[in-house]
């Protein structure tokens, strides 16, 4: 599965286009992928974030938090995945429901947009608040603008846009207009955030979770979250689950279990390692 | 003369390697054994085997020096020896029919048959040839031994077979489940190497249902399919604190130790973190294997715990000596009721009631009943569930007109394997649940020859 395109959308997220046709012609808004880069790579799940039938290609948006996303960022046009199994997981049900407000964290834009973008197409009134940090890790921003009828725009350092997180300006549309849905994906603490605002003012939510996964396709039930009190497998009764629901603190904690071996390996790989040229920026 | 034993790694030694654990039979002990066989001319040994290897034509083929032709011929009838030689039940199987196992020391057959493949290996490549090509495509979904056999079967006949497989190894449970000291996974490579060699095409990270439909793969020119996702899904035991982190499921913790090699991290970079005391809950082939991979990634107490007793522990006989000679403890008559973890949710300890046999049940076992009031606890750093399997939904949500059984796997016709949709058969784990290796390619071989006659049938002119 080769890459034919790169480029740099913010320190350490690069964003790829794979050539996958029997994948791009599958895909549908919320599927993701697993990849392997190589022979003794671990598994791991990437959303669609966008995908081209004609041309066979999908598009990858990734974040080096660790070892495997920073051998991967580091890939040039031409080099290939081992493998990209996909697409996988339900589909994000698209419907014309009213108005939809889409709140993005930090990375969680690649996986909303392709959501929005379809919510948008098939006639639903569309607000997206768009979050980051800071300024230089604010991805897709003008994607999502082309996408929606209002894009409000936050940062934790205020270095553009609000100064703050996105709960405030979430909290301010729920309570000037009727909103039919929410799709709140990001970091956990993030969502688990517009949930509780959610919750009190009785907004249905679709959050988007990201277990920890090997096979990513219902084979290990390591993925297992906890949603209305029940176990569900995230790879293949989601990734996208009722945010009112879910229990945010068991999915933290489940995150968290491999930790330290996550760094040990982080560590060693970036000893002598130059990764992708944005980590510089 | 009495039946050869097999060499095995001293116990003490073994638990803490991944090396295989029985050696194979050196050829000294090879020719004794084949010396031993009467030739009979009833061949109840035949009988017994699910797939019909010729038993007594290969062990004469061995006695006269042709472990080559010996070789040969087992493969005219199973295209996975070396796998089956080594994990095969044959003390159930074949070896049960052989005539000397009235008087207690049947043929070890297996052992044979392992020696015969493993040697052949080493010699050059095979010398199979497919039948002349036929116009026929065939799609096989799943590539575990169903799939493997039913893919090697149509391809020796002439037909043109595509495998389409979601891991990114061929294998099925031989390449993710059964681990590398028991079955060691160049054996599993070199065997579907083998397979390719017979013009089989195999696609990986092809998810079935997902990447592609059973309707459209029919569309695209497949005239028949065979279907042998097996018995994947993973049971748990539905008992508070099941999410903690260091509960696994059997699957999840020996996809990462075998397929993905966690006990080589950080070389590979998946995971794996048991901790130093691994409760193993389940008794059958599938604990075992969980409870002895657990010791040779380091962890100091294994207990293998199980609600019934010893006498109805569902493995292998030889697997439970394995597991015992290397140290596993065995909690028989206890139950799990519960995991506690600590303040970071990691497992701390398992609360278990302890149980008492009632009346048999509907299998005629004798049902395990909890004695009131016995609830203890033990200090455990993470807990594998061993408990069964079911069959994944993923294909079978996404095929329309795929008829179930009531138990949830493919309803296939007994005789014929064929399920309600025309051209499309099933066979394996996704059809009796989970079973074993050599009953699942026993299956592949019989829907094989059925959609042989179906293709011939349907489509005489191609
Ligand atoms: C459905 C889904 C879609 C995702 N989409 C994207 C995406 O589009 N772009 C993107 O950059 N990231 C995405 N992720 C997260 C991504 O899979 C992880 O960031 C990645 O696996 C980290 O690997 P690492 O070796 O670089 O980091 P590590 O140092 O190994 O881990 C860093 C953190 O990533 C998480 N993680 C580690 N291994 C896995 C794993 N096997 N599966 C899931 N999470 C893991 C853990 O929370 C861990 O603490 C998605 C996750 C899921 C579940
Ligand atoms: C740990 C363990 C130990 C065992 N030990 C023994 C033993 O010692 N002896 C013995 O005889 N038996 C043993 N068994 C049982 C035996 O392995 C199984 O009965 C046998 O593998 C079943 O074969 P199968 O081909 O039906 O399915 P599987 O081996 O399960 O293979 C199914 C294949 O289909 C693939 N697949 C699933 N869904 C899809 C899809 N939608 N699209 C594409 N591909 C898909 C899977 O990835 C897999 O590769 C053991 C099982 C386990 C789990
Ligand atoms: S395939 Fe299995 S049952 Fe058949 S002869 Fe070989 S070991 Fe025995
Ligand atoms: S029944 Fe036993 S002794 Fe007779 S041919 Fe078969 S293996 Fe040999
Ligand atoms: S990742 Fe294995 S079941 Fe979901
Ligand atoms: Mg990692």
């Amino acid at each position: 599965m080769e890459i034919v395109a790169k480029d740099c959308l913010a320190p350490r997220i690069v964003r790829l286009v794979v050539k996958a046709p029997r994948i791009a012609a599958k895909a549908q808004p919320g599927h993701f992928v697993v990849v392997r880069l190589n022979d003794r790579a671990e598994r791991i799940p990437l959303t669609i974030a966008d995908f081209d039938r004609a041309a066979g290609t999908i598009t990858l948006i990734i974040q080096e938090v660790g070892k495997s996303t920073a051998m991967i960022n580091a890939m040039e046009p031409g080099q290939s995945f081992a493998d990209v199994l996909g697409p996988l997981g339900t589909p994000y049900p698209i419907e014309k429901v009213g108005t939809v407000v889409g709140v993005a964290g930090g990375l969680g834009a690649a996986p909303l947009y392709p959501k929005v973008k379809a919510l948008y197409e098939a006639g639903n009134r569309v607000i997206v608040i768009l979050g980051a940090q800071r300024r230089e890790l604010l991805i897709l921003m003008e994607e999502l603008r082309a996408v929606s009828h209002e894009l409000i725009v936050a940062t934790d350092d205020g270095s553009y846009g609000e100064h703050g997180l996105v709960t405030v300006p979430l909290r301010r549309v729920l309570e000037r207009e009727k909103v039919d849905e929410v799709i709140a994906i990001g970091p956990v603490p993030m969502m688990d955030a517009c949930c509780r605002i959610t919750r009190e003012l009785n907004v249905k939510t679709v959050v988007s979770l990201n277990a920890v996964m090997v096979d990513g396709t219902g084979m290990c039930g390591g993925c297992r979250v906890t949603v209305g009190g029940q176990s569900k497998f995230c790879c293949v009764d989601g990734p996208a689950f009722d945010g009112l629901q879910v229990d945010f603190a068991e999915l933290r904690q489940r995150q968290r279990y491999y930790n330290a071996q996550e760094r040990e390996a982080y560590q060693a790989h970036q000893h002598g390692m130059e990764g992708c040229r944005c980590r510089a920026k | 003369m009495p039946r050869q034993v097999m060499p095995k790694q001293d116990p003490a030694e073994r638990s803490r390697n991944f090396g295989e654990v029985a050696l194979g039979f050196t050829p000294e002990q090879a020719a004794a054994e084949a010396a031993r066989c009467l030739n009979c001319k009833k061949r109840f040994c035949v009988q017994g085997c699910p797939v019909e290897v010729d038993i007594p034509d290969f062990i004469q083929l061995l006695k006269a020096g042709d472990p080559a032709g010996a070789a040969a011929k087992i493969k005219e009838k199973n295209s996975l020896p070396a796998i089956c030689g080594r994990v095969c039940p044959q003390e159930s199987q074949c070896e049960k029919e052989c005539i000397l196992a009235k008087k207690g020391e049947p043929i070890a057959i297996g052992g044979l048959e392992r020696f015969v493949a493993d040697y052949a290996a080493e010699q050059a490549g095979g010398t199979v040839r497919p039948a002349k090509a036929l116009p026929y495509r065939a799609a096989i979904i799943g590539a575990g031994p169903a799939g493997l056999t039913a893919a090697a079967d149509l391809a020796l006949q002439g037909f043109d077979v595509t495998i389409f497989e979601s891991l990114h190894e061929a294998g099925g449970v031989l390449q993710y489940g059964i681990p590398q000291f028991r079955l060691p996974k160049e054996i599993v490579g070199r065997e579907v190497e083998y397979i390719k060699q017979l013009g089989v095409k195999l696609e990986t990270s092809v998810l079935v249902g997902q990447t592609v439909t059973v309707p459209e793969l029919l569309e695209q020119g497949f005239q028949t399919i065979f279907i042998g996702t097996g018995a994947g899904l993973p049971y748990f035991l539905n008992v508070p604190g099941e999410n903690l982190n260091g509960v696994y499921s059997a699957n999840e913790f020996l996809t990462r130790v075998n397929l993905m090699k966690a006990y080589r991290f950080p070389e590979y970079d998946t995971p794996v973190r048991i901790g130093e005391r691994v409760a193993v809950v389940g008794g059958g082939n599938v604990a075992m294997d969980a409870a002895r991979t657990s010791l040779r990634l380091g962890a100091k107490a294994v207990y293998i715990v199980y609600r019934r007793s010893e006498e109805e522990l569902p493995a292998r006989y030889e697997e439970i000596e394995n597991a015992k000679e290397e140290g596993i403890i065995f909690r028989l008559l206890t139950n799990p009721v519960r995991i506690i973890g600590d303040e970071q949710g990691v497992v701390q300890a398992l609360e278990c009631i302890r149980m008492e046999l009632g009346e048999p049940d509907r299998s005629g076992r004798r049902r395990p009943v909890a004695v009131p009031g016995s609830e203890f606890q033990f200090p455990v750093d993470s807990v594998i569930v061993a408990i069964g399997q079911g069959p994944n939904p993923v294909l079978l949500r996404n095929t329309t007109g795929l008829q179930l059984n009531e138990r949830g796997y493919i309803q296939a016709d007994p005789e014929t394997l064929a399920t309600s949709i025309p051209g499309v058969f099933a066979g394996g784990d996704i059809v009796t649940g989970a079973a074993t290796v050599i009953a699942a390619m026993g299956a592949g071989k019989k829907a094989a020859r059925r959609m042989v006659e179906y293709c011939k049938q349907k489509y005489p002119n191609g």
